[in-house]
């Protein structure tokens, strides 16, 4: 009973699915899909060396420090970085007066209480604080940005497919439209020009970014380690920046790494040995066939004790 | 417990027999998994994974707790909690990432466990309950993964939840006020992600207890094996300790260095970074996927594309649980009497074309939707159902198996496996070592 009921279900929905097969056939035929201006230009991101990556990759801490600094001088106009605090930058190398520098020094202010009159007020940033954001909510930020909303960048290498690199690829990947060609030589088409206020990006999936390029001259910033900053320089630094802002605990896993996978290393072939050990008796016990098995011996000891010979 | 030779428990101190005249814990747990049962002699490594699926559950339930004690179900709370634990928290990134890969740990041991139990029959009587107990725990595994995935409440969490309650709209008449009722609202919100964090604590506690009932189970057989031939005496078997806790000890070790690259070497591999977004009721992510072990089902519910007398939807719903639900009568569909897929020539062409059949639909799941990927998923769920409910009891009908070894012990000696046979005697096996006729 099960299997006639089974045989007839199973049959309806393979039914059901040829039938959509043949009705997705037919209708790929009669409008076979066209390839969309993102599929024809969209490129996948770069990827550049980053010391950061792979199992023993560390923060290049002067690079990291660079990096921040493109963050404090161009990005954090309009992007937030609402879950680091003032005090990690301790980890990249910054002294203890460093850090209080920078906090006290930073271009916005911390949403505040007016002690003496209970109004909102704001003051400067402690150490204790987290970045505070350029702007006072999203309503203030989309109003200053043609209706965009510039991302938070605290977890941005970590939400974007590619991380680093993508982030890398985007900042330096902003071409002129009008003579943009792509890999097969193609131009884009008038009707995907951007429009008013945005910006043409091959790495930003839609083609049509509302962030005007940020990094557009070499020396932008000036290094405080002496690197020329050019734009590439600057690009890949923020971008390692960037990967430290979203997982500043990167060294500690793969610290913490290494020595979990050599003690379970460790542990694994002791627990292998020890299962060795301990089966070969069970395949000793199966294995004794023929002269050496037990019975049998008994048997040739008996016979020879029958026949009187000793041992 | 299973045979008559089971060593029953003698307490060796007079603590233990005190406590075990009073309350016989030791002497159950020495039954279930210390000297007292006795387990088949010739299982290989694939047994180990039951024992790794309680290790993960247990790595689950642990990391779990931690979790909880600094995590918010607060809507406008619950991102920047994650963010917290990351950051913030002593070790709480390693908490995070062993719960979070822990899931696609859990499911990776679970699904080498059900294909072990496909290829060797033991869905077969006298197991059933055995299996099927096993696929009321991975569904709710599943219930359990997808809550918990909602709890980060970040993009894909967000448009996830909303997907698939999703399915209860489908259901003519009552689905959308169902659907809304068990969301508690329109959309995924506060009283939505309350709800599933409390039923998230709640459900691994409830596949604890059902594991206790598989385990049950499973000591009246005993454990099936690689040749599928039942136990005939003492010497097809070794007492579970200490010869199997030690090889499964080797095992748990093995797997908890490949979990342990995949925690602090990959820990985003296996994600999506759209749930590295805040959840936004007004952004829908370009493509939205659910987690890869998922991946599947969700190829088999965008496969059905046509209104053929129930709409489309329905059609998917309806299919997608159906996947699952067949496998519940997987020992009435096949009713040939050979468990072990070794001995079946026609069938084993079968399950591996399922294997590779199941993995294109895992492929299709992710993919973006094309005519191609589409069709694919429509051929490759159309195979999912077919070998199931019209290949698998024709086959076991028609099918003539390869003779089967006498015993356990003889298979040991010189059948099977030159890897399982003794010490020196593989190659040089007794003169018996012909192929046995079948029983």
């Amino acid at each position: 009973m099960v299997r006639i009921i089974g045989f007839f279900v199973g049959l309806g929905f393979v039914g059901v699915l040829l039938l959509s097969l043949i009705f997705n056939a037919v209708d790929s035929i009669q409008n076979p899909p066209v390839e969309t201006a993102e599929e024809q230009f969209h490129l996948q991101p770069a990827s550049f060396p980053l010391s950061s990556d792979g199992p023993f990759g560390k923060f290049d801490r002067q690079q990291v420090q660079r990096g921040f600094q493109v963050y404090k001088e161009v990005c954090s106009a309009c992007h937030s970085l609402k879950y680091v605090s003032f005090y990690q930058l301790a980890d990249l190398g910054y002294s203890e007066a460093e850090v209080k520098a920078i906090a006290n020094q930073w271009a916005t202010e911390v949403p505040a209480v007016n002690p003496d009159t209970g109004e909102a007020s704001t003051r400067k940033a402690l150490v204790s604080d987290r970045f505070p954001s350029p702007y006072a909510n999203e309503t203030a930020a989309r109003a200053a940005n043609n209706n965009a909303l510039p991302p938070d960048l605290s977890l941005i290498t970590e939400a974007r497919a590619g991380g680093a690199h993508y982030i890398h690829s985007l900042l330096t990947g902003y071409r002129d439209p009008k003579t943009y060609r792509n890999s097969k030589g193609e131009a884009l088409p008038a009707a995907n020009q951007p429009p008013e206020g945005l910006h043409f990006n091959p790495y930003f999936a839609n083609l049509n970014i509302a962030m005007p390029p940020p990094l557009v001259a070499d020396g932008q910033v000036t290094y405080a380690d002496g690197t020329k900053a050019s734009v590439e320089q600057m690009s890949r630094d923020v971008s390692a920046f960037l990967v430290w802002a979203a997982e500043p605990t990167l060294e500690n896993r793969h610290k913490a790494g290494w020595a979990v996978m050599i003690f379970l290393l460790l542990a694994t072939i002791l627990a292998y040995l020890a299962y060795r050990n301990i089966w070969a008796s069970a395949k000793r016990e199966v294995s004794i066939r023929g002269p050496l098995e037990p019975a049998f011996r008994e048997r040739m000891d008996e016979q020879k004790a029958e026949r009187g010979i000793a041992g | 417990m299973s045979f008559a030779w089971a060593k029953p428990y003698e307490p060796t101190s007079p603590f233990m027999r005190w406590v075990d005249q009073r309350l016989p814990l030791p002497r159950l747990v020495y039954g279930a998994i210390g000297g007292g049962y006795p387990v088949p002699r010739n299982l290989n490594y694939f047994w180990n994974f039951g024992v790794l699926a309680g290790l993960a559950l247990m790595i689950q339930i642990i990391t779990g707790i931690v979790l909880a004690m600094h995590y918010y179900s607060y809507a406008g709370g619950a991102f920047d909690s994650v963010e917290r634990i990351m950051r913030d928290v002593n070790a709480g990134w390693v908490l995070r990432y062993t719960h979070q890969n822990g899931a696609s740990f859990f499911f990776a041991i679970v699904y080498i466990h059900i294909f072990r139990g496909l290829y060797y029959g033991s869905y077969k009587a006298p197991r059933e309950m055995v299996w099927m107990l096993g696929l009321v725990i991975y569904l709710l595994m599943m219930a359990t993964a997808f809550m918990g995935y909602v709890l980060p409440w970040g993009q894909m969490s967000y448009w996830g939840a909303q997907v698939i309650t999703g399915f209860f709209s489908a259901i003519p008449v009552v689905g959308e006020p169902l659907r809304i009722f068990l969301l508690g609202g329109y959309a995924p919100d506060q009283a939505a992600l309350t709800r599933f964090f409390s039923l998230h604590y709640l459900l691994p506690f409830v596949i604890a207890g059902v594991t206790i009932l598989k385990i049950w189970a499973l000591h009246i057989p005993g454990s099936s094996n690689p040749t599928g031939v039942d136990v005939k005496d003492e010497k097809d078997t070794l007492p579970f300790h200490p010869f199997y806790t030690a090889k499964d000890g080797f095992g748990i070790g093995v797997a908890l260095l490949i979990f342990s690259i995949f925690i602090f070497f990959a820990p985003y591999s296996l994600g999506h970074p759209d749930n590295y977004i805040e959840a936004n009721p007004l952004v829908t992510p370009a493509h939205i996927v659910p987690e890869w072990y998922f991946w599947p089902f969700y190829a088999i519910l965008r496969a059905f594309t046509v209104d053929f007398i129930l709409p489309a939807k329905l059609w998917g719903v309806l299919a997608m649980f159906s996947s699952i639900l067949l496998l519940f009568f997987l020992t009435w569909l096949d009713r040939s009497p050979i468990r072990s897929t070794s001995y079946r020539p026609v069938y084993k062409i079968f399950f591996w074309i399922l294997v590779a059949d199941i993995a294109v639909l895992g492929y299709a799941g992710q993919a973006h939707i094309t005519p191609v990927t589409l069709a694919m998923s429509q051929l490759a769920a159309a195979y999912y159902f077919a070998h199931f409910l019209i290949i698998l009891p024709l086959v076991s009908k028609f099918e003539k198996p390869l003779p089967l070894p006498r015993s356990i012990t003889d298979s040991v000696l010189h059948g099977e496996k030159q890897e399982s046979a003794p010490f020196g005697l593989a190659a040089t096996g007794p003169t018996t070592a012909a192929p046995q006729p079948a029983e």
